[in-house]
């Protein structure tokens, strides 16, 4: 018999937490297969948020770094500057990067630091019950915006992968999702450039993925899926915003 | 031997802490510490073939998660701060210990509280000793009283953090800091591969995986890590007891001060006995384990805590004596040093 397809390797036994059209996990299983094609295992340490991530630790078998909430950018400072000669993956949700840790993740930009990161951009906080992101769409509904997201109390959503873009120490900067197989593939892709530049030493390089949360979304699953194409992908827009990796640094 | 200079606290402190091996320095500036990142900042680019590495950090909360990240990986790392910023990286001391990660902390002490003032205090002892963050855990943590005792204590700052898998902070304060002794600078350690250092994650080649994790999974999960983080300090707490105790014998009066009172109380007590009054001193070295021991079976004498603060070690130093009202306690705040003239005062009063 022939396999088509396999586990990827570094993925340990574990079951995910994840409900049931979650984006996190298909997220996860691109970076598993990335560090098996790429031969990252026994080279990387992982740096993951708080969120519903927390407990990746558990999914990959190599050396992993569970961040303070929003601390994400600044631990993996601290290792990628101890030892540079290691790769070094920084994941985030949208409350973990563009709240509690908003400053963290500018000044990794800033810096120009040499490693990777992935932002899972769900519009809300998933982990503890749905209460509003600084990523809310106006009008989404969340458990501390029970009438709907509005300006005039909560400002505006925040567009990250164009904000990254603006950002000379950030060498890419692109906004995917995951709502179709060509999606994915696409996200894979963005995801694989993102690793390589890193090996090649260059700045940070950044990929938004736009996934869904039908939990935090009170949504079925392909509703879900729905929601970001026809409505998230209005104010997120796909698609690569910065792609420095050829100029000269 | 290392040579002797004339140094100032801060700069002696940071070539001793280079020189112990820790070449990364995460910091953000405020007076009266800045001198040490400013120290390291110079010693990247004038000492390239020593492999020095500093970031300014944005904040003192990204600066305690950078050391966090780079202890992580098995090398030494640092910081230096004062009060408001060493409030600022409290939750990454929580989380610090509680991860086993060993971590090195100048806290260069001034007085609060808010934005307060940038002249000598000791009222960060509560922060520093009782905690600080959330959660049970404890610092190891030093109070050195001279430039000299600085420099050692820093050296040894790095292998009991590596040691007991803790963070270590050096409770130092404005006067220590600032002041130029001469001194002599420890030599160079031969340090530990990162390979050895427990649980570092250096890729997990040729072994199993390593993490630093501090998330809980149900009542059962973590009682056990908190008891695993309990036998921690016990072992500390057992093994890590450190003070200095003079003229103890004969002394009806005994003083109690670390950091730059000792050095005040010091010469009150050479005054004191020149005029014929036995007294003695307690000089507590770790404040965190707290050396109950040298309190242990003194009775029928009077104790004088004296601090730069309201009181705040003199709580354990009622919790260490046989009768609390054996215990005064005399202190100065807002930034001036009482002379030891005014020491000498407060001892008459209990003669
Ligand atoms: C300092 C601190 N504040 C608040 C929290 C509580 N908290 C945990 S996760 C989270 C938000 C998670 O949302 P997000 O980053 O969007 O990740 P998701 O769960 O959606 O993947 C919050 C507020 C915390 N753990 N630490
Ligand atoms: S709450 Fe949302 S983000 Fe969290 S696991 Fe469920 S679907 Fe995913």
């Amino acid at each position: 018999m022939k396999t088509i397809y396999e586990k990827p390797q570094v993925f340990t036994d574990a079951i995910t937490t994840y409900c049931g059209g979650c984006g996190h996990g298909i997220v996860g299983k691109l970076i598993a297969e990335l560090i098996d094609e790429l031969k990252l295992q026994e080279n990387g340490i992982l740096v993951w948020p708080i969120g519903c991530s927390c407990l990746s630790d558990r999914y990959y078998d190599m050396d992993n770094f569970m961040a303070l909430h929003g601390r994400a950018p600044a631990s993996a400072t601290g290792i990628k500057r101890a030892d540079p000669s290691k790769f070094v993956l920084c994941y985030q949700g949208d409350g973990d990067m563009v709240s509690e840790g908003m400053a963290e993740i500018m000044h990794a930009a800033i810096r120009s630091e040499k490693f990777s990161v992935i932002f899972i951009n769900n519009a809300i906080y998933g982990m503890t019950g749905g209460q509003m992101a600084p990523t809310t769409m106006l009008g989404q509904v969340a458990s501390t915006a029970p009438y709907g997201r509005e300006t005039l109390n909560s400002g505006y959503p925040v567009q990250m992968a164009e904000l990254m873009a603006t950002m000379p120490g950030v060498v890419y900067s692109e906004r995917v999702t995951v709502t179709s197989p060509a999606n994915v593939a696409k996200c894979k892709k963005a995801l694989k450039k993102a690793f390589e530049l890193q090996l090649e030493g260059k700045g940070l390089s950044f990929v938004e993925v736009l996934s869904p949360c039908p939990t935090g979304w009170k949504m079925a699953a392909t509703k879900s899926l729905d929601y970001i194409d026809e409505v998230l992908t209005q104010v997120y827009p796909l698609g690569v915003k910065k792609d420095a990796s050829k100029e000269e640094n | 031997m290392g040579e002797k200079v004339f140094m100032q606290g801060n700069q002696a402190m940071a070539e001793s802490a280079i020189r112990a091996g820790c070449k990364l320095f995460f910091g953000y500036p405020i007076t009266p510490s800045s001198e040490v990142p400013e120290y390291y900042a110079k010693a990247m680019k004038d000492r390239p073939e020593e492999n020095i590495m500093f970031v300014q950090a944005e904040t003192e909360v990204a600066a305690f998660n950078m050391v966090a990240g780079a202890v992580s990986t098995g090398h030494r790392a640092m910081t230096a701060t004062a009060g408001p910023g060493f409030d600022l990286g409290q939750e990454a001391m929580s989380f610090m210990s509680a991860a086993d990660l060993p971590a090195v902390v100048v806290e260069v002490q001034r007085p609060g509280p808010g934005d307060g003032e940038i002249l000598a205090a000791q009222g960060d002892y509560f922060s520093a000793v009782k905690g600080g963050g959330h959660g049970d855990y404890n610092n190891l943590v030093l109070a050195p009283y001279s430039v000299q005792e600085m420099c050692e204590l820093m050296q040894e700052s790095f292998e009991l953090a590596e040691k007991y898998c803790n963070p270590v902070v050096l409770l130092t304060d404005a006067t220590l800091a600032k002041m130029r002794e001469s001194v002599v600078i420890p030599d160079y350690k031969e340090l530990p591969k990162p390979e050895d250092i427990t649980n570092s994650l250096t890729g997990k080649k040729g072994r199993e995986a390593h993490k630093v994790a501090t998330c809980g999974d149900g009542a059962v999960q973590w009682e056990e890590f908190n008891l695993r983080l309990q036998a921690k300090y016990k072992r500390i707490a057992e093994n890590e007891v450190r003070y200095e105790a003079k003229n103890m014998d004969d002394a009806d009066i005994i003083l109690v001060a670390y950091g730059s009172m000792a050095r005040v109380c010091e010469s009150a007590m050479k005054m004191a006995r020149e005029e014929g009054i036995k007294v003695g001193m307690i000089r507590p070295i770790s404040l965190w384990p707290f050396p109950d021991v040298a309190f242990e079976g003194i009775t029928g004498k009077k104790f004088l805590v004296v601090e730069l603060s309201a009181g705040q070690m003199v709580q354990d130093v009622k919790l260490a004596v046989e009768n609390k009202r054996d215990v005064t306690f005399f202190g100065k705040l807002g930034g001036t040093t009482p002379s030891p003239k005014v020491v000498l005062e407060q001892i008459k009063k209990l003669v």
